[in-house]
Formats: C-alpha cells, structure tokens, sequence
C-alpha cells in the first residue's frame, strides 16, 4: 500500500443534447428569459482591427447539416492580448456563442480578426479563433482552430506543424474573400476537420 | 492565464463514438485528436462578472413565473465547484438546463406531449462565491422519452455548462438524481466507461440543505481540470 493521492478526478462530459439553447441561449430555443444573453457580440463595439464576417456549416459522417449544434468562440483582440491576460479595448470579451439557422444549418458570426499569439515553446502563433462544437451526439465537447488563408504565418505555426497528414491542415483554414471568410466543419469522413485535446 | 492544466483523462470520460448512443455514430471524429500542450489560447478564458446576470437568474421556481409557481417537486440544488487539486473555483459561470415536470422542454423543437409549463422556463445561472459555492432553485425534472430505441427513456437530469478559468476546462455535463432506476438504463449515461465516474454525476439527497415543510435539495459537486505546479521547469524560452 502507499499513501494516497487525493486528487480527484474532473467530472466527466455528458453531451449537450439537442436542447442545449435553453441554457446558453434561450432566444433561439424560442423564449426570452433572461434581461442580456452571453456571447451575442464577441468583440464589443470599441474593438480596433478588422471587422470580418465568417460563416460555415458543421456536417456530420453522412454530409448533413448538424442544425443543432452551438459553438463557442475564444480568440485574442487585433493586438493578439487575451481578455484577462492583458489590457484589451473596453467592451472586447473574445467570446461569444455561434448558432446555426435552424433550418439551414448555416451560421454566420461577426467579429474581429485576431493578431498572433504566444504559442508553445516559445513560438508565435499565426492568427486564429479557438473554437469549441457541442451538440446532441457529442459526447464531449470537441476543441479545434479557425485560421485564415491570407495569413503567410500559417506556414510556420507549432499546431498547424504538428498535423502530421499536411493536406489535414487545411480543414483548420478558412477561406476569406474581402472581409468575409467561409469556415467549414466536417465533424467525421472524408474531409474531417482535425480536432484538438487541449 | 492559468497554469498548464493535467492532462484531461480521456478514459474516464466517454468515448466519442458510443455505438448504443445512435447519434454519436454520424458525429463521432474518426481521427485521433491532436493532443497539444497548453498554449495562451487554451490556458485563458472568459470570465464574467455580477453585471452580466441578475440575482434571479438562479430562482426557476420564479425567473419564468407568470401567474403562479411552476407544477413539480420543489428542489434546492447546490454545490461547489473545485478543481482536481481540491480548490475552489470561485466566481466561475455555472448554467443549467432542464425539461419540466413533466419531461418538457420549452424549445420550439421539442413536440413531446407533456403539457409546457406556463411558468416554468427551464434555464438558470449563477456564480460560484468566493469558495466556490452555487445554488439554484427549481423544480425536479420528469423523465422523458427519446428516439434511441423505439423505447428509450432519458432517466431525470439537468445539463450543466461550466466555466472555470481556463477555455480547456470548459465542461457540460448531466447530473442525475440519487436512486432513479432509469439511470442503469440510459445509453448516454453508459457512454461513460468507468462506473465511479458515472456515480459522480449522481447528486445525492440532502436532507441537511432542505427547507422544512418547503423544498427538498439535493448536493452536486463538479470538478473542473486542475492546474500543474511549475516548479523546477525548463523554461525554453528564458525567463
């Protein structure tokens, strides 16, 4: 026998369900309840940079439109300084909650293109948005990146690097013409998106 | 920005594909995740403040009321939220979703012939205090029926979106309540492998927490990722 450890262990994930806009977003589960919804606007009118529009769809296995699903945004302000971690324009959050059009699947948010960040082992990171998919059939909410195609720092990223398979890392790389930018998801088959553990 | 967080214990939660839960075949990555350490991006996170919620966000006996209290079994649900190493997490968004009494939700989606609940909206939020502490409000769900098998149904559960500090501690999960046979039943509850960790998310009956001859509580702690000491590392990057 040896002396215990005590730590304990992190409660595990249970999916979202096809609900989950009850709790993160009531509106469009079709009733108002509370008197300001989170994660409506993720940069906040005083944010400085460039404002882009970015819209996509999530599919599943089969090529379907995953109409239920929510996705959260993390990302840093134009400067590349985190909500907490530096100062950033009052009213810049970095967060925000996207969902689809119920009978579409397609989703369309606006924010503002992010600078690079500190990445791992001291390297930049090319500019990116830190996205998070739950959804009824997820079991735990998957982690992955949006970046963008205009950004020659891409090459030389630590995460895009790490993806073995290099035609994969396309699926991290939206698609921007002008200000707006396409940004698919495939969550299984052929095209699908790489996915993070965090 | 938080410390590097442990390693997420992928064989204590459940796996992406749970054949028995149907949907997670479509939607299940068939790739291995890219496993990263922790970078600014996944080591901060949102916070949020008094000023974005108000204080009745917690009461859903009383955040949809209209004309009366909602129909059910009035329950107080709390608990703490700490981390791995056994800390509080203070001041932390803690949010719950819930069908009503009767096993329905308000979401324009949902056509289960239970009644809605003209005063019962289903959704509430709140923030741990300074120990981490958080309690609602509301009424026990009902059980609900769900396309699985032809005859599959959800044991009684409300979702719960956590926050922490960190974006990789982000966690939704289900609590279940104490002694409710559906549980053993339910193939999203058997997505979890392990038997402990699906006893973790059965909150327990707490007599102390009740209000006599008013509502009875039940007690859920949530454990969110812990953060790893960083002492004596090598620091590439020099400081």
């Amino acid at each position: 026998m040896t002396q215990s450890l005590n730590y304990l262990k992190e409660t595990a994930s249970q999916t979202a369900g096809p609900y989950v806009h009850i709790g993160l977003a009531p509106g469009d589960a079709g009733f108002d309840i509370y008197a300001q919804e989170l994660g409506r606007d993720i940069a906040g009118p005083n944010a400085k940079g460039q404002r882009i529009t970015v819209t996509g769809m999530v599919t599943d296995g089969t090529g379907a439109p995953v109409k239920d699903v929510l996705i959260e945004i993390w990302q840093a302000n134009a400067a590349g300084i985190y909500a907490g971690a530096g100062d950033v324009e009052e009213g810049f959050r970095g967060w925000g909650r996207v969902i689809p059009d119920f009978d579409t699947g397609k989703f369309t948010f606006e924010t503002v293109k992010p600078g690079p960040v500190a990445g791992t082992e001291g390297r930049m990171a090319a500019p990116h948005l830190n996205l998070w998919l739950v959804a009824r059939g997820i079991n735990v909410g998957l982690n992955t990146r949006m970046y963008f195609d205009d950004e020659t720092a891409n090459a030389s990223d630590p995460v895009l690097n790490l993806i073995e398979q290099a035609h994969r890392r396309d699926t991290l790389i939206a698609k921007g013409e002008a200000n707006t930018y396409e940004f698919n998801i495939s969550l299984q088959g052929e095209n699908e998106t790489v996915f993070l553990d965090v | 920005m938080t410390s590097p967080l442990y390693q997420r214990d992928r064989e204590w939660h459940p796996p992406a594909l749970a054949p028995d839960y149907k949907t997670s075949l479509g939607r299940s990555p068939k790739n291995a995740l890219l496993s990263l350490e922790g970078s600014p991006s996944e080591l901060t996170g949102p916070t949020f403040g008094h000023n974005d919620i108000d204080a009745i966000d917690n009461d859903l006996l009383r955040n949809y009321a209209k004309s009366g209290d909602p129909i059910g079994e009035r329950i107080i649900l709390h608990g703490r939220v700490l981390d791995e190493n056994g800390r509080p997490v203070p001041n932390t968004l803690v949010e719950i979703w819930q069908a009503n009494a009767g096993g329905r939700y308000r979401h324009k989606k949902d056509s289960y012939l239970a009644a809605i609940d003209p005063n019962f909206g289903g959704c509430g939020r709140t923030l741990t205090d300074e120990n981490g502490y958080y309690t609602f409000r509301t009424v026990k769900p009902g059980a609900y029926p769900w396309r699985n098998w032809i005859n599959s149904w959800r044991p009684a559960h409300i979702h719960f979106s956590v926050f922490g500090t960190a974006f990789a501690q982000r966690l939704i999960t289900q609590m279940y309540f104490e002694g409710d046979p559906l549980i053993a039943k339910c193939p999203i509850v058997k997505s979890i492998p392990d038997q402990r960790a699906v006893d973790q998310l059965v909150a327990a009956l707490d007599l102390n927490a009740t209000i006599p001859l008013d509502s009875i509580a039940y007690k859920f702690d949530i454990i969110l990722r812990g953060q790893r000491s960083t002492f004596f590392e090598n620091r590439p990057e020099g400081n």
